[in-house]
């Protein structure tokens, strides 16, 4: 196995891909002669032609409703939309269209689609180019929401995204791009709406997911330490989500704390907290921690916005208050 | 032209117009439910144009959709089974009147936010164009979505990309109660076309020969690659925007002067004034069409209602992936 990026993962997975189906072809901002904002797409241009990578106008609603329009005809689209915080202005294509037209129309239409886009704070890019509106996308069913952690997850999600028949909301995070990990080469795909134990351990569970599991995992590094052995159960896909090896880690520890990077009002941890309590109540042995962003709009100031940002020594207090 | 196929465009303008006189009927007996917007009016646009498509083309339009769904070839009774929520409903049931479809007819929808579908029809031509197919994609909208930004993103993406799509302008004078002039800086429509310097036309939408023979033209000088065009039709709707509507926003002395230019009237003397048909063969043809819009309300009354564990399916193709 290869030693990879994020960056390197996503750009190997999207090439293997367009090179085995020649109905996958990628639109969006700056994706084509630029290389992508994020460099992910450097080289495609060049070797798959314009007609397979195709720039786009800054014109969300026309990104996604064209992918819409070009799945439903047989291809397999790679929409991408440069950062999560400009999906809002194509967010009736995202949730009204992509994740309604196979149910509304009695399942004869069909939408492989991929939507790939960039969330997350943490780059002094001020309040409106720094959300983490996962839990925003998560809430409508219809569409898939994957939000990977590992390189090889982002490899392996975005290959099983890229041939999976239903829209998959694809979501990145900015600050990975650089983080390494081992990453099987060739035809490596996982499964979406499966979640995965990343670290094993007695004590607490803590569920996670995308640059969460990055602070969480060094948490628990830091809590071994003391001898406190967290198990980090990382969801990977927020819907359809995948409760049981958290629900079967909770029964383990009988304490959970849910980390993640998003506010936390109506977020991803007041729903896995909720379904905790829901289904596995009897085996708490304390309630459910949540540590989330503090409820502002992130600040440019670089002290303030991390203050608003989940930190490790957010995460080993909180995993202390429900031992 | 022959014959026949002068008195199928009749046939199925009047299968059209009885199907809604009778849904209309039927939603105020309570049998249909939500909203429910009458085409009434407008017949002769949908007819003419999609008269002329060939069956690669693809024809997508927005919520005032039941006219569409029989001139692209789905039976009444699907389309009655679906008003009434029936699993013999061309969607199931799951749809309802704004929500008609049938891709194996190569109708697109039915689409009920307004604009949303234009940027969808774009992306339908763009499959065709990756694929080299030489088909045209028929757009349909009200006056009421050039105002929208959808319209402006879609209509861009087309011509940037020399997308093979017709964008027809259903300008019926309102956009819900609001007249085109209240809402649109230019009330002159196919004005905007211009804005994305794309060939436009305009053409009377009560009269489906000369619907017929603009849009054969567009459709195509599209298909042979030259980009996307723009057809700005003038039509009226005898009825309220939905059922229930007050039209505190139009006198009835205007409506009555529209009826005057009812497109079935006007299509029926075109017919006897060129000594296509007699008379006697038009109430033939409308009696016709009567009883098939009847066997559809049958058909439609008597089909099961979707079974309660049809409401999980179809939410994804395939759950895990």
């Amino acid at each position: 196995m290869a030693r990879l990026t994020m960056r390197e993962a996503i750009s190997q997975a999207l090439w293997e891909e367009m090179e085995r189906d020649p109905k996958v072809f990628i639109m969006g901002e700056e994706v084509g002669v630029w290389g992508g904002t994020y460099a992910v797409t450097r080289g495609f241009y060049d070797h798959f032609g314009p007609e397979r990578v195709r720039d786009t106008p800054i014109s969300e609603a026309a990104i996604v409703g064209a992918a819409i329009g070009a799945a439903l005809v047989g291809l397999r689209p790679v929409a991408e939309i440069m950062t999560i915080n400009f999906a809002f202005v194509a967010m009736d294509h995202i949730v009204n269209q992509a994740a309604k037209l196979h149910y509304m129309f009695g399942g004869q239409m069909v939408l492989p689609l991929v939507i790939r886009t960039v969330g997350g704070g943490g780059r002094q890019l001020g309040a409106t180019h720094s959300q983490t509106p996962d839990a925003v996308f998560a809430h409508f069913p219809g569409l898939k929401v994957v939000a990977p952690g590992t390189p090889a997850d982002a490899k392996g999600l975005l290959k099983a995204a890229i041939r999976c028949d239903d829209p998959v909301l694809f979501i990145e995070h900015a600050t990975l791009y650089q983080l390494r990990g081992e990453v099987p080469e060739g035809d490596y795909t996982v499964p979406i709406g499966r979640s995965k134990v990343q670290r094993e351990g007695r004590d607490v569970t803590i569920v996670t997911y995308s640059k969460m599991l990055d602070i969480s995992l060094k948490a628990a590094e830091e809590l071994a330490r003391e001898d406190i052995e967290v198990e980090v159960v990382d969801l990977r896909t927020l819907r359809p989500l995948d409760m049981e090896p958290v629900l079967e880690s909770v029964k383990k520890t009988n304490r959970a704390v849910v980390v993640e990077e998003g506010w936390k009002s109506y977020g991803v941890g007041a729903e896995v907290a909720a379904r905790i309590y829901e289904e596995a109540f009897d085996y708490l042995d304390a309630p459910v921690k949540r540590v989330a962003q503090v409820e502002v709009p992130l600040p440019y100031n670089r002290t303030l916005e991390q203050l608003a940002l989940p930190q490790v020594k957010d995460v080993v207090q909180a995993v202390k208050e429900v031992l | 032209m022959v014959k026949k196929e002068y008195l199928d465009l009749y046939y199925q303008m009047v299968v059209i117009r009885r199907l809604e006189e009778r849904a209309a009927e039927l939603y105020q007996q309570g049998k249909i439910g939500g909203f429910l917007h009458l085409y009434i009016g407008q017949e002769a646009v949908s007819t003419g144009i999609i008269s002329v498509r060939r069956p690669e083309d693809r024809v997508i339009t927005a919520y005032r959709d039941h006219g569409v769904a029989i001139n692209c070839g789905v039976s009444a009774k699907e389309v009655m089974a679906e008003l009434l929520g029936k699993a013999t409903g061309c969607s199931k049931g799951k749809g309802g009147s704004m929500h008609l479809a049938d891709v194996t007819k190569n109708f697109w929808g039915g689409h009920a936010i307004v604009g949303a579908h234009l940027p969808i029809a774009a992306g339908l031509a763009l499959g065709d164009v990756y694929q080299n197919q030489k088909a045209v994609t028929i757009c349909m909208f009200g006056d009421g979505a050039t105002n929208i930004g959808f319209f402006h993103e879609a209509l861009n993406l087309s011509k940037v990309w020399n997308l093979p799509v017709l964008w027809v302008c259903e300008n019926n004078k309102y956009g819900m109660g609001t007249a085109v002039e209240r809402a649109s800086a230019v009330p002159e429509i196919a004005l905007k076309a211009d804005a994305y310097g794309m060939k436009r036309d305009q053409v009377d939408g009560m009269d489906v020969m000369k619907v017929r023979q603009v849009a054969a033209r567009m459709i195509e000088e599209i298909r042979a690659g030259g980009g996307p065009q723009f057809l700005e039709v003038f039509t009226y709707r005898f009825r309220g925007h939905s059922m229930g509507d007050p039209e505190r926003y139009r006198t009835p002395d205007e409506v009555r002067k529209w009826q005057q230019d009812d497109p079935i009237g006007i299509y029926h003397n075109y017919l006897l004034e060129h000594n296509i048909a007699t008379e006697d063969e038009l109430q033939k043809t409308i009696r016709e069409a009567e009883e098939e819009v009847e066997e559809a309300v049958r058909f439609a009354e008597a089909s099961p209602e979707p079974a309660p564990e049809d409401l999980f399916k179809h939410v994804y193709v395939s759950e895990t992936c």
